[in-house]
């Protein structure tokens, strides 16, 4: 028990529009290990985006318990998860979520800002993660300068610099071609073994979750598959 | 929140830069707002320095007692051409008034005097000893005369700047010998340059002489055309003129029936009234140019809140990655105070060159100080931190997941 990073008790997720109740998630039970490598499919609607939030500590559910690293965080404030999400969670979305504003560097320093480092210290680990991710000379480049490939890597400097455990990378290599989509993928698998963080996958496309070493599958908010075998079959 | 102060500086800076024209417009208003307060204040404090100095030139909290005026046969004289104040009114005024600090009865005479082969038509003026306090007229060289040598119609004179170069050049007149209506006097003292009054008639183009001697030797009169009291504090100045008014009734053995027979000028009074009604126009100036500053702020409302929308993404990112509430609140409310000091600058710069512009163009001296410039500094940042604050408590308050998700 002690190896479980993600361990979640009967979650559960209701969305209200209008005068009527969508139920996006229901009694969602997963135990996740540390250092795993764990995707999550399923159609849209499935789910899996709403399933992620919370994960992510974006968003607190509706109804169960969430134990992340052996802590409550179902019931923490808005602040509290702040807090989780700048020390504990690493983000890669689709879109890179860059801040156009600022330049490679500063985007990396972000979080180590929020963390309450020192501008000299913050800059130095930037550098480190920036060539962790292999992008040289770009770091006073803005986002819009550098091509997708490069940008999704400087968001996943930006989620490793402050050494988080569990990376969230959702559709990581939605908006890239499949070239730069197996480089991306490989940077995950690479930081996930040599660095021993979790990684938790969002994705519908198989290629990209056979990088994984579990696959959860989600329909109408529930989990109808979780196993550790190869996706080749389906 | 933890995230560096300077960072959000830097931020807001950038922010600006990029979009100047937006900026400018935005802090239009206050700009505006800004530079006419300083403007009216420099005016303001332009004029009342104006009549301080004129009160100062009039003497320390001073009126003067002139004697009143006489209607026979429906014709009424002037000013001055009764005579119903003495020298003994002028001693009683100081002794018995507790208001009253000082006085010194006058007369004055248009004269000729005469130094060696030099003559000057000039104003020579009988008074008492303590004529240099009350008119805050002290002497630049030698001695005025004291009362014992008012007491004994002493043949001294004190003479102005004016006068004295006309009569002497560029010799030190004290210690000389001078002629008035061929009676020898000797010069102790020479006063302090005065200038012009607000008249524009040279106070400096003056003889002084003791009021006594003045009397007997000169005019050849009993009576004294004015009496200068000079009232313990300007506060006081009323309570004078009343002990005064009572005083000389009594002493004139005026019937209550009967009007004065004399008149109080209260000239710090009317001065002070005249600096009070300046300060009110400077406040409600001011007062609308704060109005323009509340316009100004509502400005800077408005543009932080599109700001807000515009940057959702952004904001969605920082909470992503681990910005609390206050750190988001922080950098917008840091942004639309700099934003609002910004204009606060611009517009002290502006209303300093308009204050100046004054200055040059009109006979107006404005003044700018300190304090309505730190004034306009601070009540800038304040606008732009109380304006700013609804929006940036709405950038504070997204959900981190909508904000991620906006496009």
């Amino acid at each position: 028990m002690d190896n479980t990073i993600i361990k979640l008790e009967n979650i559960g997720m209701v969305y209200k529009t209008g005068d009527v109740y969508y139920e996006a998630l229901k009694d969602i039970n997963l135990d996740i290990p540390k250092g795993e490598f764990v995707s999550i499919m399923g159609a849209s609607g499935s789910g899996k985006s709403t399933l992620m939030n919370i994960l992510g500590c974006l968003d607190k559910p509706a109804s169960g318990r969430y134990y992340l690293e052996g802590r409550d965080v179902s019931k923490l404030s808005m602040n509290e998860l702040a807090d989780i999400r700048n020390k504990t969670i690493g983000f890669v979305f689709q879109g890179f979520n860059l801040i156009q504003r600022l330049s490679v560097i500063e985007n990396i320093e972000l979080p180590l800002y929020y963390a309450g480092i020192g501008q000299e210290e913050a800059k130095q680990m930037a550098e480190e993660a920036l060539e962790l991710v292999d992008v040289t000379g770009k770091n006073s480049s803005f986002p819009n300068q550098i091509s997708g490939g490069e940008q999704q890597r400087i968001a996943i400097a930006r989620a490793i610099v402050n050494n988080a455990s569990i990376i969230m990378a959702d559709e990581p290599t939605g908006n890239l071609d499949s070239v730069r989509s197996h480089d991306i993928m490989n940077f995950l698998k690479k930081t996930n073994e040599e660095r021993g963080v979790t990684i938790i996958l969002v994705t519908h496309e198989t290629d990209i979750a056979s990088y994984s070493k579990r696959h959860i599958t989600l329909k109408d908010g529930r989990i109808i598959k979780s196993d550790l075998e190869a996706l080749t079959s389906q | 929140m933890k995230f560096p102060f300077l960072l959000d500086l830097k931020s807001a800076f950038k922010t600006f830069t990029r979009n100047k024209i937006r900026s400018f417009l935005t802090t239009l208003g206050i700009i505006i707002g800004v530079a006419s307060v300083i403007a009216t204040i420099s005016i303001g404090q332009g004029a009342s320095a104006e009549i301080q100095n004129t009160i100062n030139s009039m003497g320390s909290n001073m009126l003067v007692i002139l004697p009143g005026t006489t209607a026979l046969g429906g014709v009424r004289t002037g000013f001055g051409t009764v005579s119903t104040l003495t020298l003994n009114d002028a001693k009683a005024i100081r002794k018995d008034c507790p208001a009253v600090k000082a006085s010194a009865a006058n007369i004055r005479m248009g004269e000729q005097v005469i130094w060696r082969g030099n003559n000057w038509g000039t104003t020579v003026v009988g008074t008492g000893s303590e004529f240099t306090y009350i008119r805050k007229w002290p002497v630049a060289k030698g001695t005025f005369f004291d009362r014992q040598q008012v007491g004994s119609a002493a043949n001294v004179a004190v003479i102005g700047q004016t006068a004295a170069s006309e009569l002497f050049g560029l010799i030190n007149p004290v210690g000389h010998i001078i002629l008035i209506k061929h009676i020898p006097f000797k010069v102790i003292g020479l006063l302090s340059r005065k200038g012009f009054n607000a008249f524009g008639q040279d106070e400096d183009d003056i003889v002084v002489i003791p009021v006594t001697t003045m009397m007997q030797k000169i005019a050849g009169i009993t009576w004294v055309n004015t009496i200068f009291v000079s009232a313990v504090s300007s506060t006081d100045t009323t309570l004078a003129e009343n002990q005064i008014t009572a005083l000389l009734r009594q002493r004139h053995r005026t019937q209550p029936h009967q009007p004065n027979d004399f008149y109080i000028r209260n000239l710090t009074e009317i001065a002070q009234t005249a600096n009070t009604s300046s300060t009110t126009f400077t406040i409600l100036l001011a007062a609308i140019a704060a109005v323009s500053l509340l316009v100004g702020g509502i400005g800077i409302m408005n543009i932080m809140l599109v700001s807000v929308t515009e940057r959702t993404k952004e904001i969605g990112i920082r909470m992503a990655v681990g910005a609390t509430k206050k750190d988001i609140l922080k950098q917008f409310l840091i942004e639309s105070a700099i934003l609002s000091l910004f204009g606060g600058i611009i517009g002290i710069i502006a209303g300093a060159g308009i204050s100046g512009l004054i200055s040059t163009l009109t006979p107006l001296k404005t003044i700018v100080t300190v304090e309505p410039i730190l004034i306009s500094i601070i009540f800038s940042l304040c606008v732009g931190i109380f304006f700013g604050f609804y929006p940036a408590y709405k950038a504070s308050q997204m959900n981190p997941v909508e904000a991620l998700r906006y496009e």
